[in-house]
């Protein structure tokens, strides 16, 4: 037990101090995360609500990928990502490889399948409920999709806190396309793993205790957030 | 709607923090290392230095020497900072690197636990070994194609044994960095290869303590490279050379031997040293 009461202790004791680099981490950790999944969540949301309202050849085919594609490794995507980033690779030449925009894109390919996923799922229970009365009224489809994510709004939230938890979480695929380089791109996970290996068991708890809170924190604004959307 | 053109500007006022760090500038480099300069801290105290007498920013990725050198080859770096000299030849004979310069030297220590139930206290490398395998002592290999592991493998192999061959139960490859061996090895009570200045610096030490060191054979060298930019012209020529300099110069040799953890100097310049 001591080493959890020494972690909370480091832990009160850095955020206490404001202590500098941990707020720059902190900052990239967030606003990594935060954009890929606003990224995913502007790319997959209409996607996913399509799924549900469109009668496409292969629909069953896309839902049954995105579904599968929840469990994507993300250690495999940042592998992908990196040999697309590299050097030697096809995007090479952007240089992006080694930065937070290489991370969020990362992050962002491992949101993406959650977003269509969860999405599709609660957009299509309220489409067989006002999917009629929708085209009745003479609503086109487009329509009828813009229609339905905003009926389905506080719906929509849980799928983007879904994908933000994943991002904010994993550490495998940005720590192979960030490189975990000290002030640039080591965000709160890479930190972790870093202070791990080097045996600063309680530092690295004591980070992960505020990694957890952060989390926590983000959760709460978005509740209220969608709460105000619907007064 | 009008959430829905916030929402878009704070997502595109993130995107453009994101990116703007992509025009990197011409004075910020990339170096390929190992874990060891990094655990051990020496790149921590190194690199602001470097900052600021010679302006050149340093960012390293702590790889572990295989790694680090595959890196380099797909050009993802533009300076490679490792030890394994055989490894580093090779690198420079497939034309990846400019040219090898020594920077400076540590010794690999070999760590275990306390009570040393496979008694190989104080002795020398060779019969270390040799009592390990044969008393099947827990041992933790890096097992990553690091310097550390490259140089392992060796030391098997000087005190006559085939280890892919003898291995057993008791011989743990982890395929991770140092401080996850040293870990490991603290939590099972395991021996252990590793460089001096990681374990100077390690701090979950548990019941583990240096059992053999000062054996000529765990010496181990650092040298510098300059990915060789007419395989990738992406490589910063310019602040690469002048980062490879200052390491090789006096000031920044001084500046090496003088970093030290509780008093004990962790890394020996000798960047003259023309056979290094």
């Amino acid at each position: 037990m001591n080493d959890f009461a020494q972690a909370l202790q480091i832990a009160t004791g850095l955020v206490g101090q404001f202590d500098a680099e941990l707020r720059d981490i902190v900052i990239l950790s967030l606003a990594v995360s935060l954009s890929a999944s606003c990224l995913a969540f502007v790319l997959g949301s209409p996607l996913g609500t399509a799924l549900a309202v469109y009668r496409l050849p292969g629909k069953a085919a896309l839902i049954v990928a995105a579904n599968a594609l929840l469990g994507l490794p993300p250690v495999v995507v940042g592998l992908v990502v990196y040999l697309l980033l590299s050097r030697s690779g096809p995007f090479g030449f952007l240089g992006l490889l080694f930065t937070p925009t290489a991370m969020a894109l990362a992050q962002t390919i491992l949101c993406i399948p959650i977003v269509v996923a969860l999405v599709h799922r609660m957009t299509a229970d309220l489409w067989a409920t006002y999917g009629d009365g929708l085209l009745v009224d003479g609503a086109s489809r487009v329509r009828a999709i813009a229609t339905l994510m905003n009926i389905g709004r506080e719906r929509l939230m849980v799928a983007f806190l879904a994908a933000f938890g994943r991002a904010i979480a994993e550490v495998g695929a940005i720590i192979i396309v960030g490189g975990n380089i000290r002030g640039y791109t080591r965000t709160m996970t890479t930190s972790i793993a870093l202070e791990t290996s080097k045996g600063e068991l309680s530092f690295a708890l004591a980070l992960g205790i505020i990694l957890v809170t952060l989390s926590m924190a983000v959760s709460a604004l978005s509740h209220l957030f969608s709460r105000a959307l619907n007064r | 709607m009008s959430q829905w053109l916030l929402s878009r500007r704070v997502l595109s006022v993130l995107l453009l923090f994101l990116c703007a760090p992509a025009f990197a500038q011409d004075k910020t480099i990339v170096v390929a290392s190992t874990t060891s300069t990094q655990d051990s801290g020496l790149f921590g105290y190194l690199l602001p230095i470097v900052q600021d007498k010679i302006g050149v920013e340093v960012k390293v990725l702590a790889q572990g020497t295989g790694q680090a050198l595959d890196t380099a080859r797909r050009g993802d770096a533009d300076v490679v900072f490792v030890h394994a000299k055989s490894a580093e030849e090779k690198f420079l004979a497939e034309g990846f690197g400019v040219k090898r310069y020594p920077v400076m030297y540590n010794d690999f220590v070999i760590v275990g636990p306390r009570d040393d139930p496979a008694g190989i206290r104080g002795g020398g490398v060779a019969t270390a070994l040799q009592a390990i395998k044969t008393r099947q002592a827990p041992f933790i290999s890096r097992g990553d194609r690091s310097g550390t592991h490259i140089a392992e493998l060796a030391l098997w192999k000087d005190a006559g044994i085939d280890i892919a061959r003898d291995r057993g139960d008791w011989y743990k490859e982890i395929g991770q960095g140092m401080g996850a061996a040293l870990n490991t090895a603290s939590a099972i009570g395991a021996y252990v290869l590793s460089d001096r200045g990681t374990w100077l610096s390690f701090k979950n030490r548990g019941d583990l303590a240096i059992l053999v060191e000062g054996d000529k054979r765990l010496f181990n060298q650092y040298g510098v490279m300059l990915v060789n930019p007419a395989k990738h012209p992406s490589v910063k020529t310019e602040a690469g050379q002048r980062f490879i300099d200052w390491l090789v110069s006096p000031e920044g040799q001084n500046e090496i031997a003088g970093y030290k953890i509780e008093g004990k100097q962790l890394f020996y310049p000798n960047a003259d040293d023309p056979n290094a």
